[in-house]
């Protein structure tokens, strides 16, 4: 009704439309508004986010970060980009120049493209696609492309290193993620962005799928490459991975890309599994949907920087192990334990449905824990007899063990 | 429907000019003196040795073909996903069957060992 957004949009094509432009040409010109309008608005929130990143990342090591440039440091993002701006671009010898200029151009554009199709409030979206999950699921793996490009192009051992720890890691966590998304579709009984917020009209996914939005929480964190999972620009072992030779504005698209990534990886999970822009009187009054969403999008945003700032990084066999052998078997078993239950559940009240759900995703949760705990006693049992074969005298006799096939 | 698609394309020309035009931007505004040692190589500061496309381990390659099969085999369950309300009890019986199937392809894989990192 008073939605500032759908009335701006109506005059503007009535204005076009009463210019004696076609009807096609009109509906072009409104995508390239709407674009231009979502793609602006994404990047100055982009700039806001350093700002946002530095301070709290402070307030986490117990510093103060930013605060000499404006009030709260709050200027100090703009110092950024104009430093970047202003400094000098250096192609490093043996590159390959089209593939090195393309690579940051398409960490930033791919996090871009995400924001078509997420819905923003109840009226304004920039695309209701009825595959809209897939088509974020496509467009992330184009992401890890963008990183793949600038290791292998910067003619850099390290950054090449980098590279291939990204494929190891990313690819191999889109697994888990993409079976876990197959969660909310079930629940929605549709791919469509709007039609999963429409379906979150009663409950939010998050009470219904609880072990699915973990499962889906851990996977985008390894998706963004951050720290616990972030291998493929590990500081102390291959220095800056991919974007070691990257200098300047280059370096700065594929800063921004991160921190746009991590929020956009939030509102993708907000719009999922927390019913995206509802809330008390979004429906009535859609300037609230915009606040809402944003608001639990920077909240899991800032989730996403604690687990940053709170844990070490974890090593590569952990890390494929962790996923391989523990995300994926999970989160095929909630899969089918949710595909089962809501088929047999059909019939059955809103309460009813909630609870039992809630209920199945305790009990798998519980019996994980009870099967890690026994694995974790082998696994403890298996490493002291290995050190008592060792004899007084030093010689050990132990013969070379399989690789342990029971962590995480 | 056609309109949806449309917006997508639009973005897709879009969406890389606006990085694009940063790096022009500062491509203008930047300095630009390079020399042979400035644009060398960063080693930590160690002169490199060799060619750096390297040969990389096989784990790697196994890796991405077992994210080949999972990825293309979960790609069929989003339209069994999709059409949920339309399928009998039997169906959805039929899809779990699918994916213990996953399962026992994973199971074989983590036996045979194609898992391990080593």
């Amino acid at each position: 009704m008073s939605d500032p957004v759908t009335n701006i949009a109506n005059w503007l094509e009535n204005l076009l439309l009463g210019l004696g432009l076609s009807e096609g040409l009109v509906s072009l010109l409104l995508a390239v508004i709407g674009v231009v309008v979502i793609a602006t608005v994404v990047l100055l929130i982009d700039i806001v986010l350093v700002w946002v990143e530095r301070k709290v990342v402070a307030r986490f090591q117990d510093r103060l970060g930013p605060n000499r440039v404006g009030p709260y440091g709050l200027i100090q993002p703009i110092a950024d980009v104009i430093k970047l701006l202003i400094k000098e671009d250096i192609l490093p010898v043996g590159a390959d120049k089209f593939i090195y200029n393309l690579a940051p151009i398409i960490a930033l554009a791919t996090v871009l493209l995400i924001w078509a199709v997420l819905p923003l409030s109840s009226t304004s979206v920039g695309t209701s696609l009825n595959v809209g999950l897939l088509y974020i699921v496509a467009i992330g793996a184009i992401s890890t492309l963008g990183i793949i490009m600038a290791g292998w192009a910067s003619n850099n051992k390290y950054a090449l290193l980098g590279a291939f720890r990204t494929v190891a890691q990313m690819v191999s966590y889109e697994v888990p993620m993409v079976i876990a998304l197959l969660v909310p579709v079930i629940l929605a009984r549709s791919m469509g962005m709007t039609d999963i917020v429409a379906g979150q009209n009663g409950v939010w996914y998050i009470v219904v799928a609880p072990v699915a939005a973990i499962i889906v929480l851990i996977t985008s964190i390894a998706e963004l490459g951050r720290a616990p999972f972030d291998l493929t620009e590990a500081e102390s072992e291959i220095v800056a991975g991919f974007h070691i030779e990257y200098t300047g504005m280059k370096f700065g698209l594929f800063y921004a890309g991160e921190l746009l990534h991590a929020l956009t990886v939030g509102a993708i999970f907000s719009t999922l599994f927390l019913g995206g822009w509802r809330g008390p009187g979004a429906e009535t009054y859609p300037i609230l949907g915009y606040f809402y969403f944003f608001i639990k999008a920077l909240f899991l945003y800032w989730v996403i920087m604690w687990v940053k700032y709170s844990l070490p990084r974890i090593r590569i066999d952990h890390m494929l192990n962790f996923n391989w052998k523990f995300l994926t078997p999970l989160a095929l078993v909630v899969l089918m334990v949710t595909a089962i239950l809501d088929k047999v559940l059909a019939n059955s009240s809103t309460f009813i449905y909630t609870s039992v759900m809630f209920g199945a995703n305790l009990v798998i949760i519980w019996v994980t824990l009870l099967i890690l705990r026994s694995r974790a006693r082998i696994e403890r049992q298996r490493v002291a007899e290995v050190q008592s074969v060792a004899t007084p005298d030093g010689a050990v006799t132990t013969s070379i063990q399989r690789p342990i096939s029971s962590s995480s | 429907m056609q309109s949806d698609w449309l917006f997508i394309g639009v973005f897709l020309v879009l969406a890389p000019i606006f990085p694009a035009l940063a790096l022009v931007i500062s491509r203008i505004i930047a300095p630009r003196k390079p020399n042979a040692i400035k644009s060398q190589t960063y080693e930590c500061g160690i002169e490199t040795v060799g060619n750096t496309r390297v040969q990389f381990r096989v784990q790697y390659y196994l890796f991405a073909l077992v994210f080949l099969i999972f990825d293309v085999e979960t790609v069929f369950l989003y339209p069994w996903a999709v059409a949920f309300d339309k399928l009998p009890l039997f169906a959805v019986l039929e899809g779990v069957l699918f994916i213990l199937i996953l399962v026992a392809g994973l199971w074989y894989a983590w036996r045979k060992g194609v898992l391990e990192w080593f």
